[in-house]
């Protein structure tokens, strides 16, 4: 087992890691060694570097820390997992797809799931075609880091014109006994008119260590195509996610993509969205609930780059304790991107005196005819409201309750999934107990 | 029911209230009319328990308990209904769903199981109904995007919903048509029983051609300065306030 003396950096241990493992890891090699050689002169992030400012993330990953991350789980130990009803269930332990740990029967035939490896194999174009294409690694080090160290991860393809009535769910595990550092990586394929609806989800399953999980997922939504995408982020106190998420989308494509932050000690979402083709619509919804320590920044990148598109982002945040929470919108409207509609809100709730939001919403625009707006709160409840219910006799803490769960209601109502909807509203309730 | 004496009640140290006295038995109805800033809303507020307002001497018992030492929701509970003269939009809360925390919480504090889901919704329609209120207004969100007569008709159909003992309209005509008026003055009506009484609060007499009530006051400065039959509103819209100041200043 390799770990991490305090002497050596992580940045040189996971380079040192990925000369050792890069011949055994699927893929184009000289991709991953442009992607490692990035990450070197990028470095891990410390509050200097612009986008990372508000966290300190070279201090959480001081210490050591283990690279292999070659633990599994068997099916009794992922029993207690969330596994989503009437879906095709894929697991992924600690970055790698494991087949026998997933629920994947009757995947209709214009669904391929499988992992990277053997998308390799099994669908040479479509892997060469798309994977990687959607980032660019010297732009952040983490897109750089994963992009050369990612095992085994998903690929999840849908033909052109398949319609997928099921959802897909990747159940993103994180388990360790040792302090570790995981790369999981999907490719997700929408071909052109196809329609899917895909729930990530990340769970901490029988840990006594942190993991540090730097995830990254790629979209490729195609012409007229739709996407349907939630993510579930639930690890618990071991866990510490940056997770990237790469869209890029087609002309008259729609992309929905909902972000529900429950848990965990530290999150970082980056979600890139390019609007690359003409009458497109993106929709970004989110929901954060912070307490305790816990550190959650919300990074969104809406790229207009083609006419006639519409985005509309709404992220909302109740932030208790001494957490702190962070959302950074950016809207980006290329010069060519005439007649965009963008639209963009953060609005805060702050329960507690030791809580802290930052808020950021940044318009860039470089065309001349567009409508777009931005606007941010943050307050306490409203005690005119938490009154009136009390005159009704309603008691202070579900007055409070009440008011909580509606202002979160804005973003949960908007989960299409039924039964997901229910899971969330319930881990919502335990919340605010 | 209700017994207040010599309340003086202030906020940020300005005194608005300076010495109220009062008396209201089952089955009255009880007007409290005054020019405006004469501390009519500040009444209604410190009897539901606003904690802006402090209270700085005297005494309010409302059926044998202390109601000061309440709190907002435990006089909720005990009987007390406030129809707010501006009731607060509250939206992702609907009006049903609110409605059945408040009776369930009404029950516990008397002891009582949760209302049977039929029978609350029986007791939905029929009030519903009285208060000639829209279905759809009853579930939405509560008063999210009403009219200014659809939240005060709201108000009153919390008020049939909740059965109160004692109910107190803050200006409830304040920004009616005559239309409204009139169904929300029918709604009152209807709900009044030897067993609960109504407080009147407003700056109008035309209300009360509509809730005809039993005794007339008149708050001004703070205080009660006249007490009298129906007939003193009919004296005050002739006469305007300006003769209760003159007769205060004397």
């Amino acid at each position: 087992m390799e770990t991490i003396t305090k002497k050596n950096t992580i940045k040189d241990k996971l380079l040192s890691e990925f000369e050792l493992s890069k011949n055994s890891l699927f893929g184009n090699i000289e991709l991953r060694e442009h992607a490692a050689k990035s990450f070197s002169e990028q470095g891990i992030p410390n509050r200097k570097h612009e986008e990372y400012k508000y966290v300190n993330i070279d201090l959480l990953l001081k210490g050591d820390f283990s690279l292999t991350a070659n633990k599994t789980l068997t099916s009794a130990q992922t029993a207690p997992a969330y596994f989503l009803e009437d879906a095709y269930n894929a697991v992924i332990v600690n970055g790698i797809f494991d087949t026998a740990l997933s629920k994947l029967n009757d995947v209709p035939k214009d669904l391929h799931i499988c992992s990277l490896a053997d998308a390799v194999k099994n669908y040479p174009a479509v892997f060469e075609n798309y994977y990687s294409k959607t980032l660019d690694v010297t732009a952040d080090p983490f897109t750089a880091l994963n992009t050369a160290m990612a095992k085994n991860g998903l690929f999840i393809h849908a033909a052109k014109n398949s319609i997928i009535e099921k959802p897909i769910h990747i159940i993103h595990i994180s388990s360790s006994e040792e302090n570790t550092i995981i790369h999981p990586r999907n490719l997700i394929v929408i071909e052109e008119n196809a329609q899917i609806k895909i729930v990530e989800s990340y769970q901490t399953i029988d840990a006594s260590a942190k993991t540090f999980n730097n995830a990254l997922t790629e979209m490729i939504i195609d012409e007229n195509a739709s996407l349907d995408h939630y993510k579930i982020q639930d690890e618990n106190d071991w866990g510490f996610l940056v997770n990237t998420t790469h869209a890029v989308q087609k002309k008259q494509s729609r992309f929905s993509t909902h972000t529900f932050i429950l848990s965990g000690s530290f999150v970082r979402n980056n979600l890139n969205i390019a609007l690359d083709g003409e009458y497109t619509e993106s929709h970004l919804n989110g929901l954060y609930l912070t307490n305790g320590n816990q550190v959650v920044d919300n990074h969104t990148l809406v790229d207009h780059r083609k006419p006639n598109c519409n985005s509309n982002e709404l992220y909302k945040g109740i932030i208790d304790g001494k957490s702190t929470a962070i959302f950074n919108g950016k809207i980006y409207v290329r010069k060519d991107a005439q007649k965009t509609n963008a639209f963009q809100s953060n609005k805060n709730i702050l329960l507690s005196d030791d809580g802290t939001i930052n808020t950021k919403p940044q318009l860039e625009i470089y065309a001349d005819d567009v409508k777009c707006s931005h606007g941010t709160s943050t307050g306490k409840l409203d005690e005119d409201k938490i009154f009136y219910l009390r005159a009704r006799g309603l008691s202070e803490t579900s007055a409070k309750k009440l008011l909580m769960h509606a202002f979160a209601s804005q973003v949960v109502d908007t989960i299409k999934i039924d039964t997901l909807r229910e899971y969330v509203e319930d881990k919502i309730s335990k919340r605010f107990e | 029911m209700l017994s207040i004496k010599n309340l003086h009640a202030s906020i940020g140290g300005k005194e608005i209230l300076k010495g109220i006295n009062l008396e209201i038995k089952a089955g009255e109805v009880h007007a409290i009319m005054g020019p405006n800033g004469s501390g009519k809303s500040t009444l209604s507020a410190v009897l539901a328990g606003k904690e802006d307002y402090d209270v700085t001497e005297g005494e309010v018992i409302f059926n044998g308990k202390n109601l000061l030492e309440l709190s907002p929701e435990d006089r909720a509970r005990e009987g007390i209904f406030l129809a707010f003269q501006y009731p607060v939009e509250i939206p992702g809360v609907s009006n049903v769903n609110f409605l059945k925390t408040a009776i369930n919480e009404i029950r516990a504090y008397k002891g009582l199981e949760p209302m049977a889901a039929k029978d609350f919704l029986a007791r939905l329609k029929e009030k519903q109904k009285l208060v000639e209120l829209d279905g759809k207004l009853a579930n939405r969100s509560v008063n999210e995007g009403f009219s200014g007569g659809e939240k005060k008709r709201n108000e009153i159909f919390q008020m049939a919903m909740l059965e109160p003992k004692l109910a107190i309209l803050d200006e409830t005509d304040s920004g009616l048509d005559i239309d409204a008026l009139r169904i929300v003055a029918d709604g009152v009506n209807k709900l009044k029983s030897n067993d609960n009484a109504t407080v009147v609060i407003t700056h109008y007499q035309r209300l009360l051609d509509y809730i005809i009530p039993d005794v007339v006051h008149v708050l001004y400065n703070g205080k009660i300065v006249k007490t009298g039959p129906k007939e003193l509103a009919l004296e005050l819209e002739e006469k305007g306030y300006d003769f209760i100041k003159a007769e205060a200043a004397v």
